[in-house]
């Protein structure tokens, strides 16, 4: 009996000690396995003007997504994107400079239907003064059992390239010649949708990411407390580590309603190596009236913060690592959104099927459990400051065309 | 002789999880019946199911929460670059 528990075990062993090659393989013929479904996404264009406001900073900006079809087993898509940025926010006033930028994005796809299977790649490409960034990504779908069913599995890669801006001698802003960084990030992901019942579709997603190189924002800073000097404290660089590893879930089910509605609930958790957790919850209602399509929203954020995040350290060099960036700190996040689509047909253009013009607002307040305002340290001493809190609205225009 | 008898039991399993792996993907073509037949599916056609309706604007929202907090990913899209200011 102890033998054959023995020789069990080794097996299992072996079975999962498997070669590279063989996983590969195995790996292949779960993603190759016989295809039962498949569709490419629409003959569509979207024009978009975007608009962030809030807490100093405001980014404008245009996008514009176009995505054609060629024959029947061959999609392109296609994405200019861009921010004009214009920030005066918080963390700017503290250790910058207020500023004005441009980042502009572009990206390619295409997907290929063999079957009914689905192979997606693309490219995306952004580039602003002091950040470069490309991304590759690969995917496959694939619908089963009688098209209930669709599995996705993805690989992303990102080369980031980082400057940090300065000013020379004749006041003009140049990337300072000492400081170049890299950052490269891997993902995989597995997605799985399900038809559940004749009104109700669930989505499973799943995310690794990984980064390595350098992670920290070098305009921002930490600070730490010294009295009889200034404000109380003292501005000093962030030490990040090189790497991060984070591992996110999230389940989404969609339920029409009989009135000719739906309802959307999303939940998400995460949580990474560098301590953070993080829970996500999302509600969505769509209610089409005559020619108008309306859309409601509330989304609900909070995370812990990461192990090495501190408002005010108690000295210089008080740990290894030591970040102030406020994404990193203990907080709660509520977005609010409304939309409204109208959906009307041109005259004259008839290989325009059909278009839609579309209006977004989302209004975001994001309340800091460990994340003060630091510019009023004068008045209320260092420490003591109230919790800071952002107020922002984002809007979104847009029109659809389907051709 | 014990390790090339692990060796050879560790390729022995190798090759069974492999034919398993190849096995799974044939029983693909005798996929469980549909409990939701096609022509029970209509609702899932309309734009209001689709999980996403507007891949232009949720990329965009996507990017303005993930730039503004610890957590990323597992939301179906792909993004690239910082605009992390």
């Amino acid at each position: 009996m102890q033998l054959r528990a023995q020789r069990l075990r080794a097996a299992l062993r072996a079975a999962l000690h498997l070669s590279p090659f063989r996983r590969t393989l195995l790996t292949l013929c779960i993603c190759t396995a016989p295809v039962l479904g498949g569709v490419l996404p629409e003959d569509r264009a979207d024009v978009m003007w975007h608009d962030y406001s809030g807490g100093g900073l405001t980014v404008t900006g245009p996008s514009v997504l176009i995505r054609k079809r060629v024959g029947d087993s061959l999609a392109f898509s296609a994405n200019y994107y861009e921010d004009m940025i214009s920030s005066a926010s918080i963390d700017v006033k503290l250790s910058a400079s207020p500023y004005h930028e441009k980042r502009t994005q572009w990206s390619g796809g295409i997907d290929y239907l063999h079957g009914k299977s689905t192979y997606s790649a693309g490219v995306i490409t952004s580039k602003e003064p002091d950040y470069k960034a490309n991304t590759t990504y690969f995917s496959v779908s694939q619908d089963m059992f009688g098209d209930l069913t669709t599995l996705t599995l993805g690989y992303r890669r990102a080369w980031d390239q980082v400057f940090r801006d300065i000013k020379n001698v004749n006041g003009q802003i140049i990337n300072d010649p000492t400081f170049h960084q890299r950052a490269d990030h891997r993902g995989y992901s597995l997605g799985l949708s399900q038809i559940l019942t004749r009104n109700t579709i669930a989505s499973f997603n799943y995310e690794l990411l990984t980064d390595q190189g350098y992670l920290a924002n070098p305009y921002r800073k930490i600070r730490y407390l010294s009295p009889g000097q200034g404000a109380g404290f003292t501005l000093a660089d962030q030490v990040y580590p090189n790497t991060r590893t984070s591992n996110a879930a999230s389940l989404t089910l969609k339920h029409y309603l009989h009135w000719h509605a739906a309802l959307t609930g999303q939940y998400r958790f995460y949580r990474d190596t560098w301590g953070i957790v993080a829970h996500t919850g999302e509600i969505d209602y769509s209610q089409p009236v005559g020619h108008w399509l309306l859309d409601g929203s509330f989304r609900y954020y909070r995370q812990n913060h990461a192990d090495f995040y501190s408002d005010l350290f108690p000295r210089a060099d008080y740990q290894n690592f030591m970040a102030r960036d406020r994404e990193l700190a203990t907080f709660q996040t509520y977005t609010v959104g409304f939309g409204a689509e109208y959906q009307f047909h041109i005259p004259g253009l008839p290989w325009v099927s059909k278009s839609s013009a579309n209006v977004h607002v989302e209004h975001l307040l994001i309340n800091y459990a460990d994340f003060r305002n630091a510019l009023l340290a004068p008045s209320y001493g260092a420490g003591n400051e109230p919790l800071y809190r952002l107020d922002a609205n984002i809007f979104t225009a847009f029109v659809s065309f389907w051709f | 002789m014990a390790q090339s008898r692990r060796g050879w039991a560790r390729a022995r399993w190798g090759r069974l999880a492999l034919l398993t792996g190849l096995l799974g993907s044939l029983m693909g073509c005798a996929a469980p019946t549909p409990w939701v037949k096609p022509y029970e599916r209509e609702h899932f056609a309309d734009p209001i199911m689709s999980f996403n309706r507007n891949p232009v604007s949720s990329v965009y929202l996507e990017h303005v929460l993930e730039s503004r907090e610890g957590a990323r990913g597992a939301t179906g899209n792909v993004g690239g670059g910082c605009g992390c200011n």
